[in-house]
């Protein structure tokens, strides 16, 4: 049971934040706590896959080279894997865009209707 | 024996470019009617001269793309399918005439979108003529739902939307809740749709999904108007009455008895009716509408109505001729088709006539009218015999061969619905044309005879059904190949 | 410059899309030409692309040279090529329906919103041709951020539609990119083709399992699929017309395209029909969609709003026919892939005719619509014969086979569900075709004449609406050349 959590913990740690941000993407009612969820969501997934590319006792993947510029043999499980994490500042890139968008259809509905509380922007659109 | 041709696309051809025609010239009415008339001629003509080929015992084909695996739009003229094209096309040229002095007597509006759709659906009835599979007749018979709905409403008000809504619901419901899912499930069964003689369920599938399949045929195919899918037919009577002798007569109804007799004939075939009994369940579940029709028709006031609930009743006569599966009553049954349509279309002409010289629609009004339009009467009197069936008219002849036919097949009951159904015509035919002639009435001293363009036509359809009479020969034999091809001898 | 056409289809609307801004700032009027040669460009590719596939088969293309599984990889077999022709083609014919609607709609941002529409473009045509997983999320947040961009933009309540939009739009890519770093944990690998030889001799692992659910749930909120369609209704009605009429037709039939390269290409038919019962799940949620899609439709008074119930629904004939999965129901959902774009198209196009028109998209704004615009109406009559399934149209043929799938295989809701959502479309239709008929109450003959203000939509909207009638037609009769040429590679074997 303890090997259970204690080894994953990285798994833990994710689910739990994407938990927190699918909560309040659903619970909050207001809209930017909304774009903050959705970004806490969006970086747990970030956090997972970082998670995956390490390994015990590796390190950067930076190759090393010897006295005359040539690229020493390569040990793969002396490096972590770098692939997750190129992928991920694609990811993060993505982020950021989509919370610029965010942000801005915010600053649109604010002006339309000056209040960024969900509730009371449906009782204006009902009426 | 097949022979490829082009004629019979042709056929279809012409009236869909005189659609386009006909809504080219929407600014030069004459013109526009002359349109009309070319096509009309000109589409009689093709067909026509298919009929030697015909009656020489071959058949003209004509395959165009493939649709589906092995099904195409394919046309095939046989001689059922020439009978109703030429029935279909020379009623077009009559109905065509009485539309001119109709719509123009009552100053219509929208005409030109009247004479296109009218030319779209006669360019759909002739192709479910020549439909040589089931996908392509069921092509064109959506295509003439669709092509009469505007004719139908054309008076654009709240009764004509109703009457419009009930048309569609009956039609289009049936065909894609019924007919579709067995047209998919005889190609799933025997993986083709071609009409043969043989038929193409033999031994596809177990009886009891032939015999569902079968159903789901005679429910979805509602312009035959069998009962219970008939409502639609009376409330399309708000239609102008060029456009109801249309449906009567030329184009709807005769394309669903001609769907369900080429279902009966060449996707089941006589020998499977009789093996699996479909013959008997049809003839019975169609006297059933047979004689309530008629007695329907007593009921009726409104003469368009009487008729509308007399062509249900008549309609069944030859879904009847199918149901009895031997050569005289296959052979009854395809000739009531040109009967019922010369002998209903004067009827509608003669009613039309009236309503446009007098306004009066209902027949307890029209008492005395003979007098004042004795040749419109004329001629109505003349139809209705042909419709009870009473030499020296050509209606005589297709009950006389579904009597003989239920005598050939031991089907005694059948006959004597056959009977009574035409006693119950005479019951409320006759009185009509006798208070018309002898009743005293002394409304009309206004009245004339009915404008010309209104009267000639029904005269002229009249004088066809007598000359049926005695020259019922061409209709006879086309009728005589089919029922032969399919039961030999 | 031939092999290198599967590139350029992307590489075209992306460069032209960081010109637009410049080309705007000397002059306004430049954009829409230069839209329409991105596009034409793209288009032109595509049918290049597609010739190649029918005649060589697949093909390959290595980004940068790289090898696969190492770089990343353009594949395109038949159902792309297909793909690909539909979604330029359908870009190229809005973008030709645009002008008008823009400067009406969105005046002085004609710039900014033609740059956009390219980058939608070139997200929707990437999610297409790629074969690498993860290039395929790149692409699928540059469609969605494209999107709720060109969404946002609409009238009264869009930018509302897009906030819900983006947040259930990231949470369905936020799943699909859990589902690749599952797959990529026990793999190692992001390219299709490797994957697909990788996955079965691991078949039994849980993380493959967790895999296809994220990738399932992932896919379906971006396909909107019941219960997971809420977002679509509101978005696609508040958006301005162009910008639904570009993305309701695409975007759905594109993230069904996905699911089919996932389900069927990078987990193999024998997992996913055998292993997993996801296709009977399929099959179950495509009922249900058609029945909710198409109850929800008939009860709306806008028009918009309408088709995207219609949308829905579609999705569901979609779903529900690989959900049958044997050969001839993925036929027909393959072709109603092809089949619903088109139709889709032609909707919202003829939508964004009346909103142009009659500024405004009720069911009452079709009044007498006949009688003023009857070219537009006519295509649209075409348009709705295909929606409900009326031959020679399109839309009768993919029905068929999915009917024909359907009943061989025994599924009765499903068959039941489309021919009920026949009998509905004919009802939402019929409905609209008496509203532009004009039916009076009072009963009288009036004299119509033809005077009376007949006033045709403009000539760069009719066009394609025209093309779109015509289209319609054509693949309806020459159905058997597409599936014997095309859609006959595509069906994975049961």
């Amino acid at each position: 049971m303890i090997e259970l959590i204690a080894g994953k913990y990285n798994y833990w740690i994710y689910i739990i934040l994407m938990m927190i941000g699918f909560y309040a993407m659903i619970g909050k009612r207001n809209m930017v706590k909304k774009v903050i969820g959705m970004n806490i969501f969006q970086t747990s997934i970030i956090l997972f896959y970082i998670s995956i590319a390490f390994k015990k006792g590796a390190t950067l993947p930076i190759i090393r080279e010897t006295a005359d510029h040539v690229a020493a043999a390569v040990e793969v499980s002396q490096y972590i894997n770098p692939l997750p994490h190129v992928l991920m500042l694609t990811a993060i890139v993505v982020m950021v865009a989509t919370l610029g968008v965010a942000i801005a259809i915010l600053i649109l509905i604010y002006r339309r209707y000056g209040t960024l509380e969900e509730d009371e922007i449906l009782k204006k659109v009902k009426s | 024996m097949e022979t490829a041709s082009v004629k019979p696309v042709l056929a279809i051809a012409v009236s869909l470019f005189g659609t386009l025609l006909i809504v080219a010239f929407r600014k030069k009415p004459n013109i526009r009617e002359l349109c009309t008339f070319i096509i009309a001629f000109v589409k009689f003509g093709i067909i026509a001269s298919m009929l030697p080929a015909v009656l020489a015992g071959s058949r003209l084909r004509c395959d165009l793309v493939d649709l589906l695996p092995g099904v195409g739009l394919a046309f095939r003229v046989d001689s059922l399918g020439l009978l109703f094209a030429l029935v279909s096309s020379s009623l077009w040229i009559a109905t065509s005439l009485y539309s001119v002095g109709y719509m123009r007597s009552l100053k219509e509006h929208s005409q030109t979108r009247y004479y296109a759709f009218f030319a779209l659906a006669l360019s759909s009835a002739v192709g479910v003529a020549f439909a040589g599979n089931i996908l392509t007749l069921y092509l064109f018979y959506e295509m003439l739902s669709l092509s009469t709905y505007p004719l139908v409403t054309h008076h654009q008000d709240s009764e004509a939307r109703f009457a419009g809504r009930k048309y569609l619901t009956y039609l289009m419901g049936t065909s894609i809740g019924f007919f579709l899912p067995a047209v998919i499930l005889t190609y799933y069964f025997s993986g083709t749709l071609n009409f043969t003689e043989q038929g193409i369920l033999t031994g596809a599938a177990s009886d009891t999904m032939l015999t569902v399949v079968f159903i789901l045929y005679i429910l979805g195919i509602g312009k035959a108007a069998i009962m219970p899918i008939h409502a639609w037919l009376p409330s399309a009577m708000v239609a102008p009455t060029p456009v109801s002798s249309l449906l009567h007569a030329v184009a709807v109804v005769k394309v669903g008895v001609f769907s369900v007799l080429r279902i009966c004939l060449h996707v089941f075939g006589p020998y499977m009716m009789h093996d699996l009994s479909l013959n008997v369940f049809l003839l019975y579940f169609v006297s059933a509408t047979i004689l309530l029709g008629s007695l329907f028709a007593l009921k009726q006031d409104n003469l368009k109505a009487r008729l509308a609930y007399s062509t249900i009743s008549q309609l069944s006569y030859i879904v009847l001729g199918g149901g009895l599966a031997g050569i005289i009553g296959i052979t009854g049954g395809i000739l009531h088709i040109v009967m019922h349509a010369f002998g209903k279309i004067t009827l509608f002409f003669c009613a039309g006539a009236i309503m446009v010289n007098t306004g009066l629609k209902n027949i307890s009004e029209m008492r005395g009218i003979g007098r004042k339009m004795p040749v419109t009467m004329a001629a109505f009197f003349f139809g209705s015999l042909s419709i009870i069936g009473i030499p020296p008219l050509g209606g005589f002849w297709s009950k006389w061969y579904l009597a003989l036919g239920c005598i050939q097949v031991d089907q005694i009951p059948i006959l004597v619905v056959l009977l009574t159904s035409s006693l119950l015509n005479a019951a409320y035919f006759l009185p009509i044309s006798y208070n018309a002639f002898f009743a005293d009435q002394d409304r009309y001293s206004e009245v004339r005879e009915a404008p010309l363009l209104t009267v000639i036509p029904p005269v002229f359809t009249a004088l066809v059904s007598f000359l049926l009479f005695i020259y019922p020969g061409v209709f006879l034999d086309l009728a005589k190949m089919t029922a032969q091809a399919l039961l030999g001898g | 410059m031939k092999e290198h056409a599967p590139v350029l289809i992307v590489v075209f609307p992306i460069m032209f899309a960081f010109i637009t801004p410049l080309l705007g700032w000397i002059r306004k009027s430049l954009c829409y030409p230069w839209v329409i040669l991105a596009l034409s460009l793209s288009t032109i590719c595509s049918l290049i692309t597609l010739e190649e596939v029918m005649t060589g088969g697949v093909i390959h293309y290595y980004l940068g040279s790289w090898l696969p599984p190492w770089g990343i990889e353009y594949v395109v077999d038949h159902l792309n090529a297909m793909m690909l022709v539909i979604v330029s083609g359908a870009a190229l014919l809005v973008a030709i329906y645009s002008r008008r609607s823009i400067e009406a709609e969105l005046p002085g941002k004609m710039v900014y919103f033609y740059t956009i529409f390219l980058l939608q473009t070139t997200g929707f045509l990437g999610i297409v041709v790629t074969g690498d997983m993860f290039n395929l999320y790149v692409f699928l947040e540059i469609a969605s951020l494209a999107g709720y961009t060109l969404i946002a933009i609409g009238e009264d309540g869009a930018p509302l539609a897009s906030f819900r939009y983006i947040i259930m739009g990231t949470v369905g890519a936020c799943f699909y990119l859990l589902g690749v770093g599952y797959l990529y944990m026990v793999t190692g690998s992001l390219n299709m083709a490797d994957l697909a030889t990788i996955i079965p001799l691991i078949s039994d692992s849980k993380v493959v399992l967790t895999a296809f659910a994220f990738f399932m749930a992932g896919i379906a909120i971006k396909m909107a699929l019941f219960p997971l369609h809420v977002w679509l209704p509101d978005a696609y009605t508040r958006a301005p017309s162009t910008s639904s009429a570009l993305i309701a037709p695409l975007m759905t039939k594109i993230s069904v395209y996905v699911m089919i390269r996932i389900f069927f290409t990078v987990f193999k038919p024998s997992f996913t029909v055998d292993v997993l019962p996801a296709t009977d799940i399929l099959l179950w949620l495509g009922t249900i969609a058609i029945f909710g899609g198409a109850i929800m439709a008939l009860a709306q008074t806008d028009f918009k709003r309408m088709l995207c119930y219609i949308v829905v629904a579609e999705v569901g004939y979609m779903v529900g026919g690989i959900g049958v999965a044997n050969s001839i129901a993925m036929q027909g959902a393959v072709l109603h892939l092809l089949n619903d774009a088109v139709m889709t198209l032609g909707l919202f196009i003829v939508a964004g005719i009346v909103t142009y028109q009659m500024k405004g998209h009720l069911l009452s704004d079709f009044n007498a619509l006949f009688r003023k615009m009857p070219l537009t109406m006519v295509t649209f009559v075409v348009v709705a014969l295909s929606v409900i399934g009326v031959p020679p149209t399109c839309g009768f043929f993919s029905k068929w086979y999915l009917l024909q799938g359907g009943i061989m295989a025994g599924a009765w809701g499903f068959v039941v569900a489309l021919l009920l959502s026949s009998l509905i479309n004919i009802i939402l239709f019929f409905r609209i075709f008496e509203l532009g008929y004009v039916f009076q109450s009072d009963g009288s003959h009036h004299d119509h004449g033809h005077g009376g203000f007949i006033h045709e939509a403009p000539a760069s909207m009719l066009l394609p609406s025209v093309v779109v009638a015509l289209g319609i037609l054509a693949i309806g009769i020459y159905n058997q050349v597409i599936i014997n040429n095309i859609i006959t590679y595509v069906i994975p074997k049961f």
